[in-house]
């Protein structure tokens, strides 16, 4: 009889079990082959069968070993729930099963002394989305006759880049009565209403990155949505920088300025202007925390994009040298406006936090008119690593935050100079149309997503905790991982298709949303076309009640 | 859904028209009020064309509250019109104690005061004394400015002619532009405030249909000027852009269709004026409208248009005779009070057109 040790760590500590029948196992080897986390392994058993052939009870021991599936007992290897061995198996012999008595946040902390890190998103969920909790119900009939989502023409874009008050246009009156520019105003692009979120090429595979960028490409050249999307920061692949493809590309740059050197060196070889520039202050998955690519990411190619050596890559939680709103606009703003001359938008991206409508309102008071827009990142956002304390337990809801500033703006009379851009778990449900309409109805000009972009690309992560092994490099899928066996597993053609797909999909919905409202716009601020089935919600949105 | 209807005369025109303009359209509204204001004034007014006239409906107290102020201020009455009522139990009207029409001269302080100083100091009187009478529901007052009588009273709109005997047309009480509407608010309260047409600093803006711009326009015009209150109709949204766009940026009329109705970025982008299209469309977006519309304005200097919503879903026509040109919802309307003009011309006006009808009665057709 074996000793008991109580310290050792077994299935039974881990977040996922495996279930395992061996009497359907053809010993094919496909699942061990195809979890990237070596989760699981071959091993032989041995076992032992009494039995007794006689009339008379002839007790007799067999031993034999038989070759089984195993799950390793690893809290380096620990099986994330991802599901990739039950997709390969020809015989449903093995899937796991999420693990409800799991010691994993303890020992793991025990063992290592370290914080837990992982990828994917807020793991904790409480009571229901707000958004949920909203309708659109105000709908045209009598008075106004809604609009045929088919049939009538929509204008569905938001700006990108400062809006000027009417009365300080540089516009003056010419010989003929027309109006006539005097002088320059901000750069302003219109473009689709739903962003595509800052992911990095680090970040993601290389496979990952092109499935995205051609879809965003299919969806300009071809489907006519002028969709954007965020570089992420750690800079962009030569390439594309000197290709025509770069006015798709809105350029981000956080704290840790990663990438930039080769964006500068690159800059008199751009045939296009960028889409624009986001300044990452913070994100909303992990707000006050920095950017963290670990180093089995860091692959040789992350290494010359980045201009960095292999190790772990840690933004700081802050810009170094900003330290308040005035600096920021002043240096990096205006920097990074003058590095394209001016026409191209420059932004923020901050987390969602109790102090961001104090943010907001410095920037929309700016005097430079130099901010394009203000991109709130709320929690239930992705992230592809960061530390779980930081996932589970910071951040802030974005709805109601977006809701603050933009009320803030209107009550400066300055709705609209400063577009805003909310994030965070929208289309969390799959449903982004409705999110994003809804958001639009509260004020916001557009939405980003980036987390939804993974998950239309395949992958299997959840917000139960399943899979969220971003950072690892391991990513099942072959989305977040540098390591070309699992990079192939992905096609970026498929990639590209489901996204331009998902797009076209949900251009129509945003299409059935805005018609029985009657709206030919977006519903920039139309919080009368909601009601909330929630009181709390309903004050606190400052839209109807209804019950 | 409402009706409006608008007059435009060489030849001063008694009221009696525009109720008659009016009344061929009844089935289309609910006879729930009658609202009007007269521009360009005839009759008693006429030698009183460059002094302002107070138009309100008040009690007893009211009256004595408004005049106080003005007295106050150093304005002085000229002239008073009390028009003669002939109350019985058997009309439908909610008809106010007092009537008010009266005409004063500035104070002396503004003797050499500027149009622009004086037409503020208009617009800041008349505001002081909605407010003061206000709380206490002690009466409304429509216009204060020169040259301009506004009527306003809940009820049927046949019944409020007979009170006002404006069915027998005379000499004394005319106008050679009128704009009028029989509809009571129906989207919001019930108060005198809420019926078209509105009135400001001499832009007068009615409208048939619904705004579903309503609450972006209001919170956007909330702190554009301070003559944007009220906000008792969505409609009233559409006269304080043609006031912001027109007055206070001197922007010439074309561009108020640009502000409401904004080309689509498709169209937009390949004009001449794309440049200044975009920034106006960027920077004015919350004044855009949506929703069926059909709007009919009055520039201070007397000229009147129409225009539409972007998807033209509310009608309107415009008919013309030698000296008259008339604007209505329906051509029944115009029928009735111009039942000779040659209707192979009258105009029904586009989604992306506005109408304009200059002092010599010229209709010109921009497109946008």
């Amino acid at each position: 009889m074996e000793t008991v040790k109580i310290n050792d760590i077994t299935p039974g500590d881990l977040p996922w079990k495996l279930r395992y029948d061996a009497s359907r196992c053809t010993l094919c080897g496909s699942c061990v082959a195809a979890c990237s986390f070596r989760a699981i392994e071959a091993k032989v058993e041995r076992r032992r069968m009494i039995f007794s052939e006689g009339d008379l009870p002839d007790p007799r021991a067999r031993f034999s070993a038989v070759p089984v599936i195993k799950q390793v007992n690893s809290l380096k290897n620990y099986c994330r729930g991802c599901g990739i061995c039950e997709k390969v198996c020809p015989n449903d012999a093995i899937s796991p099963v999420r693990n409800p008595d799991t010691r994993h946040p303890i020992v793991t902390r025990c063992a290592g002394g370290d914080s837990i890190k992982r990828g994917g998103r807020k793991n904790i969920t409480g009571s229901p989305r707000t958004l949920d909790q909203l309708r659109v119900g105000r709908i045209s009939q009598m008075t106004d006759p809604s609009l045929d989502a088919q049939r009538h023409t929509f204008d569905m874009l938001a700006p990108f880049g400062r809006t000027l008050p009417a009365e300080e246009l540089p516009l003056k009156l010419g010989s003929d009565g027309t109006l006539i520019s005097s002088g320059q105003t901000p750069p302003v692009s219109w473009i689709y209403p739903v962003i595509i979120g800052d992911m990095s090429i680090g970040a993601l595979s290389w496979r990952m990155w092109e499935g995205v960028a051609m879809a965003v490409a299919y969806l300009n050249e071809e489907c006519g949505l002028p969709v954007r999307m965020c570089s992420g920061e750690g800079g962009v692949p030569s390439r594309l920088l000197k290709s025509r493809y770069m006015k798709y590309m809105i350029l981000q740059v956080a704290s840790g300025h990663f990438g930039w050197n080769r964006i500068l060196k690159a800059m008199p070889d751009m045939v296009e202007d960028p889409a624009g520039v986001l300044i990452k202050i913070g994100q909303g998955a992990k707000p006050g925390d920095g950017g963290l690519l670990q180093a089995q990411k860091v692959a040789e190619h992350i290494m010359a994009i980045r201009g960095v050596p292999k190790t772990d890559l840690l933004s700081p939680p802050n810009h170094q040298g900003l330290y308040s709103i005035e600096e920021s606009v002043q240096k990096m703003f205006l920097s990074f406006n003058a590095a394209f001359k001016f026409r191209v938008p420059v932004s923020i991206k901050v987390a969602a936090s109790s102090t961001s409508v104090s943010v907001f309102n410095n920037l929309v008071r700016d005097p430079y008119n130099i901010v394009g827009g203000f991109f709130l990142d709320g929690i239930d956002g992705g992230t592809a690593a960061a530390h779980e304390v930081s996932l589970d337990h910071t951040g802030h809801p974005i709805v109601s935050k977006l809701r603050d500033c933009y009320l803030a703006a209107v009550s400066q009379g300055r709705q609209g100079q400063i577009p805003l851009w909310a994030a965070g778990g929208l289309g969390k449900t799959g449903d982004l149309a409705a999110d994003a309409f809804k958001m639009m109805c509260l004020g916001a000009n557009g939405v980003f997503t980036g987390k939804l972009i993974l998950q239309m690309a395949g992958c299997i992560g959840n917000d139960q905790g399943r899979c969220n092994a971003c950072n690892t490099g391991l990513c099942p899928a072959g989305i977040t991982s540098q390591i070309p066996a699992l990079a192939y597993r992905l096609d970026p053609e498929r990639v590209a298709e489901n996204i331009v797909n998902y797009f076209l999909a949900m251009d129509q919905e945003l299409k059935k949303l805005m018609a029985p409202i009657g709206n030919s716009s977006l519903p920039i601020g139309r919080s009368d076309a909601l009601v909330a089935m929630d009181k709390a919600v309903a004050d606190r949105l400052q839209v109807q009640y209804v019950c | 859904m409402c009706r409006i209807g608008a007059i435009k005369s060489k030849n001063y025109t008694h009221p009696s028209k525009a109720l008659l303009l009016m009344q061929s359209q009844q089935k289309g509204h609910d006879n729930s009020g009658f609202a009007m204001v007269m521009q360009d004034l005839g009759g008693i007014f006429e030698g009183y064309k460059h002094l302002p006239t107070l138009s309100m409906a008040c009690t007893d107290e009211g009256l004595n509250l408004a005049e106080n102020i003005l007295h106050e201020a150093g304005f002085r009455r000229v002239l008073q019109w009390v028009p003669e009522t002939f109350p019985s139990d058997e009309l439908d009207i909610i008809a106010m104690p007092n009537y008010v029409f009266q005409t004063f001269s500035y104070p002396k302080s503004c003797k050499n005061a500027s149009q622009e100083e004086k037409e503020e100091l208009l617009l800041d009187m008349r505001l002081k004394m909605r407010a003061v009478l206000e709380p206490e529901d002690q009466g409304y007052v429509y216009s204060f400015w020169p040259d301009v009588v506004t009527l306003k009273e809940i009820g049927d709109p046949r019944d409020i002619g007979t009170f006002f005997n404006l069915w027998e047309p005379n000499k004394n009480f005319t106008a050679k532009v009128i704009t009028a509407q029989c509809r009571q608010n129906t989207n919001y309260d019930i108060v005198r405030y809420a019926a078209h047409p509105f009135f400001l600093q001499g832009y007068t803006g009615l409208a048939n249909g619904e705004n579903t711009f309503y609450q972006k326009n209001k919170e956007m015009q909330s702190n554009l000027h301070r003559g944007y209150i009220g906000f008792e109709s969505d409609s009233q949204c559409f006269l304080y852009s043609l006031h912001y766009v027109h007055r206070q940026l001197k922007w010439p009329l074309k561009y108020f269709k640009h502000v409401i109705t904004p080309l689509p970025f498709t169209e937009l982008n390949n004009r001449d004026d794309a440049e200044q299209l975009m920034v106006i469309r960027q920077s004015l977006a919350n004044l855009e409208i949506n929703g069926p519309n059909t709007i009919i304005g009055v520039l201070p200097d007397n000229t009147m248009f129409t225009c539409c919503d972007a998807k033209k879903l509310r009608p309107v026509v415009v008919g013309r005779t030698e000296d008259t040109v008339a604007i209505a919802s329906e051509v029944c309307g115009i029928n009735e009070i111009l039942p000779d003009r040659d209707w192979a011309t009258d105009i029904y006006p586009n989604e992306r057109e506005v109408v304009v009808i200059n002092e010599e009665l010229e209709i010109a057709r921009w497109k946008q």
